[in-house]
């Protein structure tokens, strides 16, 4: 059973279908009390920092997801924005994100290796994944993944990126502390490969 | 590597997909839902969904159907067709559609763009502009066209898509339409410019009819967005209607030949 948290951002219904054709049960999370017993949760996004934070803030779930990752351990998978807002902080707003990995957001535009690219960094990428991340496992020799973002998380703990992908350079597209993970490709939209990542992490 | 994105464009008229022919004689080629199902199978790369009836109506989005669409598509998926308003793109990306295209009220109001950007980010605002090149003995360069390819707009179509990476697009996709359904490739001079031109993701959509288009496209323009109806919907001389898509090898063999043609040039 996997909780979707539903805090008015990102593809919810693209999680449950996939899913769904994985044969693994699903959870839309809109209030605390939804969240109870859960053992797995998916957190969402698209949009901006600030906004994903203080939407996660108004949705009252904030506490109890605090409580689930950092006291229960419950394995946590972010998703585009929602891997951003694991990072302390972000260039692209003024707040604080969750901190659940260290590490800061940055903008491609603002990196002279990516600033001469074409902005967003929009469609199917190469992804080297590092070795033994079970998040990856079938997809060591060969993972595409979308992807669909201007900012990229940079790990204060190189050993927290546990998948890159080039544009540019070479940058965390996937990252893990411990019970904590975060994508920044979108595996919901991402064909077998996506569905191999998703079904990875349930049977974590 | 960033790989170059082959997109199926669907054109939705009373309900069912449709292909025209430099945007006119509609002909019915088979159900949405049922092409969205063998797209998934097929992996596309993404799919634009274009409601051609939308705005020359006047008419509101057709939520159900966006919704329908969006539940079936496992791929990035465009909507476009109606959007008026940021409080519309809003509603359809939490349908679950990835991007809203717009054209004729964006040309017509830049702002718009600025204030969807501003609702749903701009990854996820891309604006579609319809492009004629100018016909006549002595007429050079090109027009942009809006409502369907009906109202000529004054002003260069590159200063316009120029000013709509400024006001906030994630992405531009230019439509060639004397060359839809044409099948006879996409229009080269005017893909090159566009790309030198802007610094945001680029599509081009129109005339593309064999896999060796798309090559061709991305060998003078290097990464872009090769969108295609005809090519996608129809097989053979006599156009009878069957989906279809390259396979993965198809795909990477026309990404690595096109590309290998553009590191040269």
């Amino acid at each position: 059973m996997i909780h979707i948290v539903d805090y008015g951002l990102g593809n919810i219904q693209a999680f449950v279908t996939m899913y769904k054709r994985l044969g693994v049960a699903t959870v839309r999370a809109r209030c605390e009390d939804d969240l109870r017993d859960a053992n797995k949760l998916i957190l969402p996004g698209v949009g901006a920092f600030d906004h994903a934070m203080a939407l996660l803030d108004a949705s009252g779930m904030r506490q109890a997801l605090e409580q689930l990752v950092k006291r229960d351990r419950v394995p946590v998978l972010g998703i585009c924005v929602g891997m951003q807002i694991l990072a302390d902080s972000s260039e692209e707003g003024v707040g604080a994100g969750l901190g659940w990995v260290k590490g800061q957001v940055r903008s491609f535009a603002g990196n002279p290796a990516s600033a001469a690219l074409p902005m967003p960094h929009m469609g199917w990428n190469d992804v080297l994944p590092a070795a033994g991340c079970r998040l990856f496992k079938t997809l060591e020799d060969e993972a595409r993944f979308y992807f669909l973002h201007s900012y990229y998380l940079e790990c204060a703990d190189v050993t927290s990126a546990v998948a890159r992908a080039d544009y540019g350079f070479r940058f965390a597209c996937a990252v893990q502390n411990d019970n904590v993970f975060g994508v920044q490709f979108h595996p919901e939209k991402s064909h077998h490969w996506g569905a191999a990542l998703l079904k990875n992490f349930a049977e974590l | 590597m960033l790989r170059p994105r082959i997109i199926p464009c669907l054109l939705v008229h009373q309900g069912g997909l449709v292909k025209t022919v430099e945007f006119k004689d509609p002909k019915y080629v088979g159900d949405p839902i049922n092409a969205v199902r063998i797209f998934n199978e097929k992996e596309a790369d993404e799919l634009i969904v274009l409601d051609i009836d939308a705005t020359v109506k006047g008419a509101e989005p057709d939520y159900r159907m966006i919704a329908n669409l969006a539940a079936e598509c496992r791929m990035p998926l465009c909507y476009g067709g109606g959007v008026r308003t940021p409080e519309q793109a809003k509603k359809i990306i939490g349908l679950g559609v990835e991007k809203i295209a717009m054209s004729t009220a964006a040309v017509e109001d830049a702002t718009l763009v600025s204030r969807t950007a501003d609702a749903v980010g701009r990854q996820s605002v891309v604006v579609v502009l319809d492009v004629r090149r100018k016909a006549g003995l002595f007429a050079s360069g090109y027009e942009v066209f809006t409502g369907n390819g009906k109202k000529a707009q004054s002003g260069d179509p590159f200063k316009l898509a120029e000013r709509m990476q400024a006001a906030g697009a994630g992405e531009i996709i230019i439509n060639s339409i004397e060359r839809d359904g044409q099948m006879k490739g996409y229009d080269l001079a005017l893909a090159t410019r566009m790309r030198r031109e802007s610094r945001i993701p680029l599509t081009l959509l129109g005339g593309a009819g064999s896999h060796h288009d798309l090559e061709a496209l991305l060998g003078a323009c290097g990464v872009v967005g090769a969108s295609a109806g005809s090519l996608f919907v129809f097989k053979g001389p006599y156009r009878a209607v069957l989906i279809n898509y390259p396979t993965p090898e198809q795909k990477d063999a026309i990404c690595r030949a096109g590309l290998a043609s553009y590191s040269l040039s």
